[in-house]
């Protein structure tokens, strides 16, 4: 990968030249995206008026910053996220694992390759890199890690007094039906990027690096974004053939996202100013018996029409859903602020195709992955909502949950993720 | 030992006898340094020259002494270059090798027991990589280990395939797992024959078109699925042995580097990896933790033979090692009731969670392990 990534593909928020910064969605000048429906696909727009999909832009996302990428990016088309045990019960080399993850992420996300390459070092020693994202464009990769509740278990790292209250354990909502083996982790990292290669390459390398002091608990490869926080593009389809989230938080709202995404400096832990929660659910869908629905059904439980995806009673995609025309069961009704007092989430999730189940049916469903400021503001309102009232329940089940804090950004070369945590 | 020039001056002394005795001088090149001479005693192990040029080498030995003797050409690691067993007293032999440059050294070893009397000889001429004396030390430290384990395997197997050939069931599956330790903590040097492998250690499912099916896996098939030992199980527990005797006459030819043991070491652990900890290996007898106990022993040998050398090349990395193996070796300990016995829970009793925690281990060692060749080339 090293030798094809021009370096001048990586740009740095408020720096570099200003026509490339357009090809980076969300950069410091908050300029949109540009994005454009073409065909499903995304597609980058060059100062020259001529555009290409951004999958062949191949451009990289500064992974510095205030933030950590992956939350308010422009949602790229695949994912590999991991969750992992903490094996080692040294906190200092847990500590020096974060500082590995960091270096390799920095390279990877600007298209480089782990340590000393995939190849030319030493013949009798494996290579630092495992070589299959050689020669690929760093595909707006993001790496966005995340430390679960049971890191922060008395008598393991000693964080037992800064675990935020927002980092809170989720209720049993009724219909789950949790896989102990798919859900938790002490650490997650979401790798998105344009080409699923990319994004397995990252985690398989963390994965590696990790070894001895994490093993991974378990994993989810998704594609298709099911959701999008760039309000120009198209709204992608679920895998049951709607489109969901619509009203989904721009990511250039940057007053949406202070009030309901990032976590403030007044809010219950400073360590994590400018981190967010993050909660992942594994839904499955009973595919085979929603395609036998018929499409009144369809339509009526979430709310909206399969073809546009207006609303009920409306012309229009991102026509003001009006909720009393729908069902009191409809999925859009339920999952609207209006209904949970204001809660809003950050959704980006992805569809999933895991094969079959051994019985004949698609093991299928959405990976939800949803940033919040507070869980218990977000994520916990919504469901407990949907999962008692939901036309859709029917049809889906959520067999996985995790619920992660998400520190702030690294800021620059010395920082590490997680370092207002453990110092 | 005895000053190497005296040795040197009553070996040239004997090369004119000998040469007068034997008529042996069609063998020289004309310049009267042809086949270096060789006289084996009690006590002692005289050779007439100590510098000889690369290319074929011959040595005419005559055994002197009272006892039985055999005389070896040994690499700096002790691997053998050439040998002759069995050279009885008053009776001479001539052995013949190509020599490249390097250090080696001529054993004698009357009454064919111990590590015999040794002379260094110097092949000078041509190009041949050098290497360390730590290194040779950790390569000949191994070498020995993997003869020791071959030796102290025999006998166990002997156990077990009489057992089999007898019919005995419950004697056989009792000694079953115990005649596969030796092998299996040095399996990379084992396969590196390439014959002995697939004709002891092959399951079911590796054969190829047209192999006949022989072995370990064979006879544990019948003991634990089938449940009965017929004609034909009985007949192969002596092929068993045969082939396992072969493997310890051959091993101390293995070709062994610094780089092959570390490497060795992480393919001992690989092994755990894809073969053990999915219980694929001991299918039918469920004695896996037993084979991946070896395979960790036997990493582990290598591992402390090359840590003087990778140590201080990569400190951090032994350290790191240290740490690992003994993590792994406390969760095996947790299946077996006594430490220094072999008798551990069978794999069908350890459950996924279990099984993932003891591949999590094997991972975690196995990881760093696979830079121990770099530490130790450095």
């Amino acid at each position: 990968m090293a030798e094809s990534v021009d370096p001048g593909d990586v740009v740095a928020e408020g720096a570099g030249p200003p026509s490339r910064r357009r090809l980076l969605g969300w950069g410091g000048a908050g300029l949109a995206l540009g994005a454009v429906a073409a065909g499903g696909t995304v597609a980058a727009v060059r100062p020259g008026g001529g555009s290409e999909p951004a999958a062949d832009s191949g451009a990289a996302v500064p992974f510095h910053g205030e933030h950590q990428a992956g939350i308010a990016t422009a949602v790229q088309d695949r994912l590999h996220f991991a969750a992992f045990d903490v094996t080692t019960r040294d906190r200092a080399e847990l500590v020096a694992l974060l500082k590995e993850w960091t270096r390799a992420a920095e390279r990877m996300t600007a298209g480089h390759a782990v340590g000393e390459g995939a190849y030319g070092g030493l013949a009798e020693a494996p290579p630092d890199d495992t070589g299959e994202a050689l020669g690929l464009k760093p595909s707006r990769l993001t790496l966005t890690v995340g430390f679960g509740p049971s890191l922060f278990t008395k008598g393991r790292f000693g964080l037992e007094d800064r675990r935020p209250d927002a980092l809170t354990d989720l209720p049993k909502f009724p219909g789950d039906n949790l896989e102990a083996a798919r859900s938790g982790g002490d650490l997650c990292v979401q790798a998105c990027a344009d080409d699923p290669q990319v994004a397995v390459h990252a985690i398989r390398n963390l994965a590696r690096i990790g070894m001895g002091r994490t093993a991974i608990r378990w994993s989810q490869l998704g594609f298709g974004k099911t959701s999008s926080t760039t309000p120009g593009a198209q709204t992608p389809r679920n895998m049951m053939g709607f489109k969901d989230g619509t009203r989904n938080i721009s990511g250039d709202d940057t007053a949406a996202l202070d009030r309901h995404v990032w976590v403030g400096a007044k809010d219950d832990a400073g360590w994590m100013t400018g981190g967010s929660y993050l909660v992942a659910r594994r839904i499955r869908m009973h595919i085979e018996t929603w395609d036998r629905a018929p499409l009144q059904e369809q339509e009526d439980i979430f709310g909206r029409d399969k073809g546009e995806g207006a609303p009920v009673g409306r012309a229009k995609e991102r026509d003001e859903p009006f909720l009393k025309a729908m069902l009191p069961t409809a999925h859009v009704r339920l999952a609207h602020p209006d209904s949970n007092g204001g809660a809003t989430i950050l959704r980006r999730g992805y569809s999933f195709t895991d094969g079959t189940d051994g019985l004949g049916r698609l093991d299928a469903g959405l990976f939800f992955i949803a940033y919040q400021r507070d869980v218990r503001k977000g994520f916990i309102p919504v469901q407990r909502g949907l999962a008692a009232h939901d036309a859709l329940n029917e049809y889906i089940q959520h067999v996985g949950s995790a619920v992660f804090a998400v520190p702030p950004g690294v800021r620059d070369k010395d920082d590490w993720w997680g370092r207002t945590l453990f110092s | 030992m005895r000053p190497v020039r005296s040795s040197v001056v009553t070996a040239v002394a004997a090369v004119a006898a000998l040469t007068a005795v034997t008529g042996c001088a069609e063998k020289s090149d004309g310049k009267g340094d042809g086949a270096v001479q060789v006289v084996a005693k009690d006590d002692s192990c005289e050779v007439s020259k100590t510098k000889l040029p690369a290319g074929h080498v011959e040595l005419a030995v005559e055994n002197k002494g009272s006892k039985v003797t055999e005389v070896y050409v040994l690499f700096p690691d002790d691997r053998i270059v050439t040998e002759r067993e069995n050279i009885g007293p008053g009776t001479k032999a001539n052995i013949t090798a190509e020599m490249k440059a390097g250090s080696y050294e001529v054993a004698c070893k009357p009454g064919m027991k111990g590590k015999g009397i040794r002379r260094k000889i110097e092949v000078t001429g041509g190009a041949a990589a050098k290497r360390s004396p730590e290194m040779d030390r950790a390569v000949a430290g191994y070498r020995t280990y993997v003869q020791a384990q071959a030796d102290e395997t025999l006998p166990k197997v002997k156990v077990f395939t009489e057992a089999v050939a007898a019919g005995d069931i419950e004697a056989a599956k009792k000694a079953y797992a115990e005649s596969r330790i030796g092998w299996e903590r040095t399996e990379p040097v084992a396969e590196s024959f390439g014959d002995i492998d697939p004709k002891v250690d092959v399951r079911e499912d590796g054969l190829e078109a047209g192999q006949k099916w022989t072995g370990w896996h064979r006879l544990e098939k019948a003991l634990w699925q089938d449940k009965k030992l017929g004609a034909e199980e009985k007949a192969l527990a002596p092929v068993l042995y045969k082939d396992l005797a072969d493997w310890q006459n051959r091993v101390g030819r293995a070709d062994i580097t610094p780089t092959s043991m570390a490497n060795g070491a992480k393919e001992l652990l690989d092994e755990v990896a894809t073969g053990k900890v999915t219980g694929e290996e001991e299918r039918y007898s469920h004695t896996d933790l037993v084979d991946f106990k070896a395979n960790v022993e036997g990493a582990e040998q290598s591992y402390q033979l090359l840590k003087p050398i990778a140590s201080k090349n990569d400190a951090a990395l032994t350290a790191s090692l240290d740490k690992r193996f003994a993590a792994l070796n406390t969760l095996l300990d947790k299946y077996r009731a006594d430490r220094n016995a072999y008798d551990f829970t069978s794999y069908e009793k350890v459950g996924k969670a279990d099984r993932k925690e003891l591949s999590d281990a094997v991972n975690a060692l196995a990881e760093p392990l696979s830079k121990l060749a770099a530490a130790v080339t450095k």
